[in-house]
C-alpha cells in the first residue's frame, strides 16, 4: 500500500511527514510529492494545509491539474483521503480567511472565523482541547470519547449537513473538529501533534 | 475545554542543554533530544527549546537538534534564539519545528513578524518579549537580555498581535532564574491588552508558582525551565497539582 501526502507548498509539513513515518515503520509506504502521477496511483492520499484558507487554496491552483487530479482521486475513484487543519478546510465551498475564497466543494459548507465573544476567548484557538466524538468513525477506532488533541486554528468549517459531524469540541462555541463523509476524512486538529492518541488516529487512517 | 498548557524550557547551547541563571552562569545538563522525549512521555502539553547565545555564535547545531527531536516527539516544538530572518525560520521550519520563536529580530524589524506570519501562517510565529520593571512600566530587552530598546512593553505586545503574533512568550527578566515566581502583574497586563495566547516565563520554582501565572498572570500557558529539569518536580507532577487547583490541564 502506498500513502501520499500531498506536497504543495502548504506551510510546514515535516511533522506531518516524521508521524506517518513513525506510524508506518517500513510496513507502508509514505511517499511526500506534488507528481500527479504519483498521486492519483496512490491508495490513501493526506491533504495537510498550513497557514490561511486562501493561501492553501492559491498553494493548490498553482501546480497546474493537482485540484483536477485529488478530484478524480477523491470524487470519482472515492479512494481515502484525509484532511488536516486547512486541508480539512479545503473541502468547504468557500472560505472567508483573509477574503472570499473558494474551496473544493467536497463537502458543502463554508470556512468562518471562529467567535470570540468580544474578544473573551483567545484566537487563535491554541492547545489541547477535547474531542466530543458523535459519530461511529473508523477513524476513532479504539479512540475514547473526550481524549485530547491538539489544536491552533482561528476557523471553523461549518458544513450544511449536520450528519458529516464526527467529533466536535468545546470553545466559545461548539466547533466541527472532525468530518466523514463516505472516503473523505478531516480532522481540525492536528493528529500529527497530538501524542500518542494523535499517532493512533494515524495508525487508523493507515489501515482503513 | 481548552486546557492550559505546561512547556518545559530547554536552553540549549552548542547542541546541549544548560541551565540560565540571570542569561548568565551555565552548566550542562545533558543531551536536548533526551530531555525532550523525557518530558513529551511525562504529559508536556509542548517542548520548548531555547537557543540561548545563538544571537552572537554558529547555531548551525540547533537545526540537527530540532531534527532530531522531532523524530521523536510527537507534540508541539517551539524553537527560538537568533531567529533573524524568513531564512532562518523556513530552516527551523523544516527540520521540525514546529513554532518559532522571534525576539530580537522583532524589536529590530517588526516586519519580519508581519512577513513571516503572512508566509508561514500566525500558527507557527511566537513573538518573545523579554520585559524588565522599570518604574511602573516594563521596558523591553532584546539580545538575550543585554541592551534596553526602550520600548513600552504593553504597547510592543500590541503591535506584536497586530504585526501576525499567535503567541507570546512573555518572560520577566527581573524574575528570570530567581525561582521567586513570575511577574504575574506583567503578565496579567499583557494577557489584557491582547486577544492572542500568553505564555508565561521567568521565575518558577516551586508549583504554586504555576498556579498563579494562569490564576493571576491570566497566561493560556505556563513555561518553566529548571523545576523540571534537575528532578525538583516531573511534568506529571505539575499537571496533577494545577488540577488538583482546579485549573484545567491535560492528564
Amino acid at each position: 500500500m502506498k500513502v501520499t501526502i500531498v506536497d504543495y507548498n502548504s506551510g510546514n509539513i515535516s511533522s506531518v511527514i516524521n508521524s506517518f513515518e513513525e506510524v508506518a515503520k517500513n510496513k507502508v509506504n509514505i511517499e511526500v510529492t506534488s507528481d500527479l502521477g504519483k498521486i492519483k496511483s496512490s491508495d490513501k492520499l493526506v491533504l495537510p494545509g498550513q497557514g490561511s484558507f486562501k493561501g492553501c487554496v492559491d498553494a493548490l491552483n498553482k501546480t497546474d491539474g493537482l485540484t483536477e487530479a485529488l478530484n478524480e482521486f477523491a470524487i470519482n475513484n472515492k479512494k481515502p483521503l484525509l484532511g488536516i487543519c486547512v486541508g480539512l478546510q479545503m473541502f468547504a465551498d468557500v472560505g472567508y480567511e483573509e477574503t472570499e475564497t473558494k474551496g473544493l466543494g467536497w463537502i458543502s459548507g463554508k470556512v468562518s472565523k471562529i467567535d470570540n465573544q468580544n474578544g473573551k476567548f483567545k484566537l487563535p484557538h491554541i492547545g489541547w482541547n477535547q474531542i466530543n466524538i458523535v459519530k461511529d468513525s473508523k477513524l476513532f477506532r479504539d479512540i475514547e470519547n473526550n481524549s485530547h488533541m491538539y489544536f491552533v486554528h482561528s476557523y471553523e468549517f461549518v458544513p450544511n449537513d449536520k450528519n458529516v459531524i464526527s467529533a466536535t469540541t468545546d470553545y466559545s462555541s461548539n466547533i466541527v473538529c472532525s468530518v466523514e463523509k463516505e472516503n473523505i476524512f478531516g480532522t481540525q486538529f492536528h493528529p500529527e501533534k497530538s501524542d500518542k492518541i494523535g499517532l493512533k488516529i494515524i495508525d487508523n487512517f493507515i489501515n482503513l | 475545554m481548552l486546557k492550559n498548557r505546561i512547556i518545559p524550557c530547554l536552553d540549549v547551547k552548542n547542541g546541549r542543554v544548560v541551565k540560565g541563571i540571570n542569561f548568565v552562569e551555565l552548566k550542562d545538563a545533558g543531551d536536548p533530544v533526551e530531555q525532550a522525549k523525557i518530558y513529551s512521555d511525562g504529559g508536556a502539553d509542548e517542548i520548548c527549546f531555547l537557543d540561548i547565545t545563538a544571537s552572537n555564535e554558529n547555531r548551525d547545531t540547533i537545526y540537527d537538534v530540532v531534527e532530531r527531536t522531532s523524530k521523536n516527539c510527537f507534540v508541539p516544538l517551539t524553537v527560538g534564539g537568533g531567529v533573524r530572518s524568513i531564512d532562518d525560520i523556513n530552516k527551523l521550519l523544516n527540520c521540525g519545528a514546529d513554532k518559532v520563536s522571534i525576539n530580537t529580530a522583532a524589536v529590530e524589524n517588526p516586519k519580519v513578524v508581519l512577513d513571516s506570519s503572512k508566509k508561514f501562517g500566525s500558527q507557527c510565529i511566537v513573538v518573545a518579549i523579554d520585559a524588565k520593571k522599570n518604574g511602573d512600566k516594563w521596558e523591553i530587552f532584546t539580545h538575550g537580555g543585554r541592551n534596553n530598546s526602550g520600548l513600552d512593553a504593553l504597547e510592543y505586545a500590541k503591535k506584536m498581535e497586530d504585526s501576525g503574533a499567535g503567541e507570546l512568550l512573555v518572560t520577566s527578566m527581573d524574575r528570570d532564574g530567581t525561582q521567586i515566581g513570575y511577574d504575574v502583574d506583567l503578565m496579567n497586563k499583557i494577557a489584557s491588552k491582547v486577544n492572542i495566547p500568553l505564555i508565561a516565563s521567568g521565575g518558577v520554582g516551586n508549583l504554586d508558582h504555576l498556579v498563579d501565572g494562569i490564576k493571576l498572570g491570566n497566561a493560556s500557558a505556563v513555561l518553566a525551565a529548571s523545576i523540571f529539569h534537575y528532578g525538583k518536580h516531573s511534568v506529571r507532577e505539575a499537571k496533577e497539582y494545577l488540577d488538583s487547583k482546579g485549573i484545567p490541564v491535560r492528564v
